[in-house]
């Protein structure tokens, strides 16, 4: 297992490595970086004086050494200008060329400067992440037992009155995306349009104090969309499964329905669905992104937003790391929950 | 709990089962009747679709949503089930009726250890703690001979072979000692030695605890060995009641004797005495005739009589316990010999056209398909040898994993060989993979597979897939003329000519098989690999079938590679069989010398292990301990040497450490044994045809 494990460490770290490399070479292209120059330099810069602007801030180099420099395994550019005067990569303010150190990339610590924030990126993303960890976890509550229980009681009796309802009510909330699921809520219950004001139309205050109030809003919406598709994975893989021969087995041993369903069914129908839960997390990043915009909530999904639309290179850079990083720890734990919950499987 | 009761276990009366589609009712089961008493077995045999498993599952009352009993009663130890409570039918489940099933795979629970499917049950029905039912679980697993139950009780399904699996299903089933056990084809899914010792077991336990049985079956022989009555249905009725001996010897049903007339029995020969094929097909449910249903394929059919209207059960004179479901069972002369069909001379056996030399495949295992890790060699086929000669029948016989499959695969193409040749025509062919041989050699070698339900493509019409054969071999010039030749092939299989627009659905098994030999003859093969051909088909069917591969082999001198585990058929249409265990051909030789001492252990074991439908044969049982090994672990030696009771007459260690040389005993006839000629000279025959005075 722990060889396995090692090995999954691996290609994670190599998968990384290429994800990363897209994201820095398709935010590095030239015009992007043109308009870079002119948006942290003049608008009216001539072609020459932002070709200059961007020579001596090092941008004007192949895109693999400058992505090295990025990663910290290249030493950093370093720009003696005519008139004397030193610019390099690592050179912080006030510190002078000689004690500058000549790596600083990720793998130092270093992730950059954010343009529109005005501050390091991994101060940024440390705290933006600690919110959206916050919203992500109180979705994850409400939503992976409302919906293993929805499936479950609906794949019990395939055709059911029970299972025709709730699998209408899946279908509806996965067909309903966060921008319109959202917007009507905050329109029934916290807006004087219907005059329920049960709950706030923003989150701003539940980054501090998160209560109720102020936080149900934003997790349901995120919650109902994945709620209907794991309730449809559960569903189908626990009609399946009351299908199959062993529960016939269990039926014909005389056990009663709610012990075939809890101790025979259950398990075996949980393997399936374990599995989407887990890619549910990266489903989730894109929720996070409409969900804390719209109840201007700022956390990692306001700040690629944010970023995203300033041009903020290293900032994108940064989230772009950490979500990839998210995905593949997610997959990571899926497999290994996979081998505990499916006795066939083994990695040995 | 149980209380004492000594009428009979289980009476059917009249019983009815219908299924409720929305378009129409579908009666699967029609006034069945049947009688279990203490301690017997009953059989219950009939072809598939005739309601047998229907029956079973109505006296579990366990018929689905659809499923309805519109008639009749079963009563159980003299109480109406239909009368019972949920409760109290579940309270019957499982502790006074057990069921065994037919895939021991699929009736296990995969996600739950042995052990607690096991205690499960007691701990349900009788209330005991988990260390009683535990103890009762090691004791039950110990009478169904698995070896170390601690550990199978720690295991889950996967961990377990085919036969062990079987084996927990029926301790599973023995774990509440229930009076009535019911059997649904337990051993359709196995290899025949594991079966053989699965039968063995069923009948000892049934006699150790006294269990009545019903067991469900289409194969006569197994009934034959394991019941003392026997029902036989046809068309969701039972068409013969009787003991054992009434109804395989003076059987008293056209459609019972059909049936027998149609399995390959040891006194049929391809030739001399052909097997009689029902002719027509099953009726489907809602497609009866009026009258009797077997009316239609029935030689004795008399209009007005036999198709007037509904036709009780009619009890034997002088055998009260014997009954026949025909109107004129008293007219019909049932010692008269079957008419003879066409027969046969003997087809001359040409020139050698396949010639295998100490051919090999090996197959490389990574323990990780990503990351490589150590590699495993499974040996799948270890030095075949041997020759194949125009217009001649070669059999390949052993058990699943024995490497027969993968032969076949070398052979066509889909696999290339490790070491040794192929010849072809003098040619080698085994370094060529199916991609680069030449549309000739393609057409030359073509194979007949094991499930005709799986291999014709779902969307396209018969014709289509015929035609689309011709073009890959290049028969024909233009559409018409492929489309002529398509019809001829038709002719040849005979399936009418209207079946060319046909979709495979519309299609039984049978004449599904009959489409997938004319795709292997639509470039004339000249060598057909036969892949189990009539394995998955009805025993009404497989007479037809088999008839229809040994006419076309006699007009095309095709040269029939017929894979099978079935020894029955392969000892009625092969000339020469070939005998294989773990990748090793341990016996070689011409029909009547593999089918006569001396044998190799397996060939022994093998033969014994077969059910034959004969009452008058006497057959020597030796059952096989433990279960094949794995083709990744091979024992060291001989292959056998694990399973083998000839072991300890060879001197020394010679089984463990060498694998045995190719011997010849007799012209024709090689065994790979270390056994001596004297040893080899003292076997006596596995079976025997008891005379008539003895």
């Amino acid at each position: 297992m722990g060889l396995f494990i090692l090995r999954r460490l691996g290609v994670m770290l190599l998968t990384t490595l290429c994800l990363t490399f897209v994201v820095f070479w398709l935010t590095n292209l030239q015009p992007n970086l043109e308009k870079l120059a002119k948006t942290q330099g003049n608008m009216r810069m001539t072609d020459e004086q932002v070709t200059s602007w961007l020579e001596t801030r090092g941008y004007a180099r192949p895109a693999l050494v400058k992505y090295g420099e990025w990663l910290g395994v290249v030493p950093g550019w370093r720009y003696d200008a005519p008139d004397g005067s030193v610019q390099a990569r690592c050179l912080t303010e006030g510190a002078s060329i000689e004690t500058a150190p000549r790596y600083c990339g990720i793998l130092q610590g270093e992730w950059g400067y954010s343009t529109v924030f005005r501050e390091d990126v991994s101060k940024i993303i440390g705290i933006r992440l600690g919110l959206t960890a916050k919203l992500m976890f109180w979705v994850m509550v409400l939503m992976v037992p409302s919906a293993l229980i929805l499936g479950v009681l609906a794949g019990m009796r395939e055709g059911s009155r029970t299972d025709r309802t709730l699998s209408t009510i899946s279908i509806t909330t996965t067909a309903t995306p966060e921008y319109v699921s959202g917007v009507i809520l905050i329109a029934v219950f916290a807006s004087s349009a219907v005059g329920l004001k049960w709950f706030k139309g923003t989150a701003t205050s539940a980054m501090e104090d998160a209560n109720f109030g102020n936080f149900f809003l934003p997790v349901l919406t995120i919650a109902l969309y994945g709620m209907g598709y794991i309730a449809r994975m559960t569903r189908a893989s626990m009609a399946e499964v009351m299908t199959a021969q062993y529960i016939r087995t269990a039926r014909l041993k005389g056990v009663s329905f709610r012990d075939i369903v809890m101790k025979h069914a259950l398990r075996n129908a949980l393997i399936a669905p374990f599995t989407v839960i887990m890619l549910q997390f990266p489903w989730l990043l894109n929720g996070v992104v409409i969900v804390e915009t719209l109840f201007n909530y700022k956390g990692f999904g306001w700040t690629l937003v944010q970023a995203a639309g300033n041009n903020d290179i290293e900032l994108l850079l940064g989230v772009s790391v950490v979500s990839v990083i998210v995905v593949l720890v997610t997959q990571l734990i899926s497999d290994i929950g996979y081998v505990y919950l499916n006795p066939r499987i083994s990695v040995s | 709990m149980k209380e004492p009761y000594d009428g009979p276990i289980l009476e059917i009366d009249d019983l009815s089962i219908s299924f409720f589609t929305r378009l129409r009712e579908i009666p699967a089961v029609m006034d069945f009747s049947v009688k279990v008493q203490p301690g017997e077995a009953v059989g219950l045999v009939g072809e598939s679709g005739c309601g047998k498993s229907t029956v079973a599952l109505g006296v579990m009352r366990d018929l689905g949503r659809n499923g309805r009993i519109v008639g009749g009663t079963v009563k159980f130890k003299g109480r109406d089930m239909s009368s019972l409570s949920a409760d109290e039918l579940r309270h019957i489940r499982g502790n006074e009726i057990a069921m065994i099933y037919q895939e021991p795979m699929a009736s296990l629970n995969p996600a739950m250890r042995i052990g607690q499917q096991l205690t499960e049950v007691p701990m349900l029905h009788e209330g005991i703690s988990e260390t009683q039912a535990r103890a009762r679980a090691l004791e039950v697993v110990a009478d169904v001979k698995l070896p170390d139950p601690e550990r199978i009780l720690k295991s889950y399904p996967h961990q377990l072979s085919g036969g062990q699996q079987q084996r927990i299903v029926i301790a599973m089933a023995l774990m509440s000692k229930p009076a009535l056990l019911i059997l649904d084809e337990p051993t359709t899914a196995l290899d025949v030695t594991v079966e053989a010792s699965i039968v063995e077991l069923v009948k000892d336990l049934g006699r150790k605890y006294g269990t009545s049985m019903l067991f469900i079956s289409h194969n006569l022989g197994l009934v034959l060995e394991t019941c003392d009555r026997i029902c036989v249905m046809y068309s969701g009725e039972a068409v013969e009641r009787g003991s054992i001996e009434d109804v395989f010897d003076t059987m008293q049903h056209p459609y019972t004797q059909a049936l027998f007339r149609s399995i390959p029995l040891p006194s049929a020969d391809k030739n001399a005495r052909p097997l009689v094929a029902i002719p027509g097909n099953f009726p489907l449910p809602h497609e009866r005739p009026q009258g009797c249903n077997f009316g239609p394929r029935c030689d004795y059919f008399e209009a007005g009589r036999c198709d007037a209207g509904h036709i009780p059960m009619f009890d034997v004179p002088g055998n009260e316990r014997h009954a026949s479901r025909c109107v004129k069972f008293a007219e019909i002369d049932w010692t008269a010999p079957p008419a003879i069909g066409e027969t046969h001379s003997k087809g001359e056996i040409g020139k050698v056209i396949l010639r295998m030399d100490s051919l090999k495949k090996y197959y490389e295992v990574a323990a990780n398909a990503l990351f490589g890790g150590q590699k495993k060699v499974v040996k799948a086929n270890e030095t075949l040898t041997f020759e194949a000669r125009e217009s001649e029948t070669l059999a390949i016989v052993g058990e699943s994993g024995c490497g027969k499959s993968t032969f076949a695969k070398v052979l066509m193409g889909l696999e290339t060989a490790t070491d040794g040749e192929i010849l072809l025509d003098g040619r080698n062919i085994e370094q060529i993979p199916i991609e680069s041989r030449d549309t000739k050699t393609i057409a030359d070698v073509q194979m007949v597979f094991q499930n005709p339900f799986d291999t014709l493509n779902p969307s396209m019409t018969v014709g289509r897939q015929i035609i689309r054969a011709l073009e890959i071999f290049g028969v024909g010039q233009s559409e018409a003329e492929r489309r002529s030749r398509m019809l001829e092939l038709l002719d040849l299989v005979k399936l009418p000519r209207e079946f060319a627009n046909r979709m495979p659905r519309q299609l039984s098994g049978g004449q599904k098989q009959r489409v997938g030999i004319a795709r292997a003859f639509a470039g004339d093969a000249r060598i057909v690999v036969a892949d189990e051909p009539v394995s998955a088909l009805d025993v009404s069917v497989q007479a037809a079938v088999t008839d229809l591969l040994m006419e076309i082999q006699r007009e095309h001198r095709t040269t029939l590679l017929f894979i099978s585990h079935d020894l029955s058929i392969v000892r009625y249409l092969s000339d020469r069989v070939m005998v294989m265990y773990l990748g090793h051909v341990v016996e070689l030789g011409q029909t009547a010398q593999v089918f006569a001492p001396p044998y190799h252990p397996y060939t022994e074991a093998l033969l014994s292990a077969v059910p034959i439908a004969d009452t008058s044969i006497n057959k020597k049982h030796i059952v096989l301990e433990g279960d094949v090994p794995s083709a990744m672990n091979p024992p060291p030696g001989c292959p056998f040497q694990t399973r083998c009771r000839w072991k300890e007459r060879v001197p020394g260690t010679l089984c463990e450490t060498e694998v045995p040389p190719m011997r010849q005993l007799a012209e024709g006839h090689q065994v790979k044994c270390h056994l001596s000629a004297e040893e080899f000279a003292s076997m006596e025959p596995v079976i025997e045809m008891r005379t008539a005075d003895a």
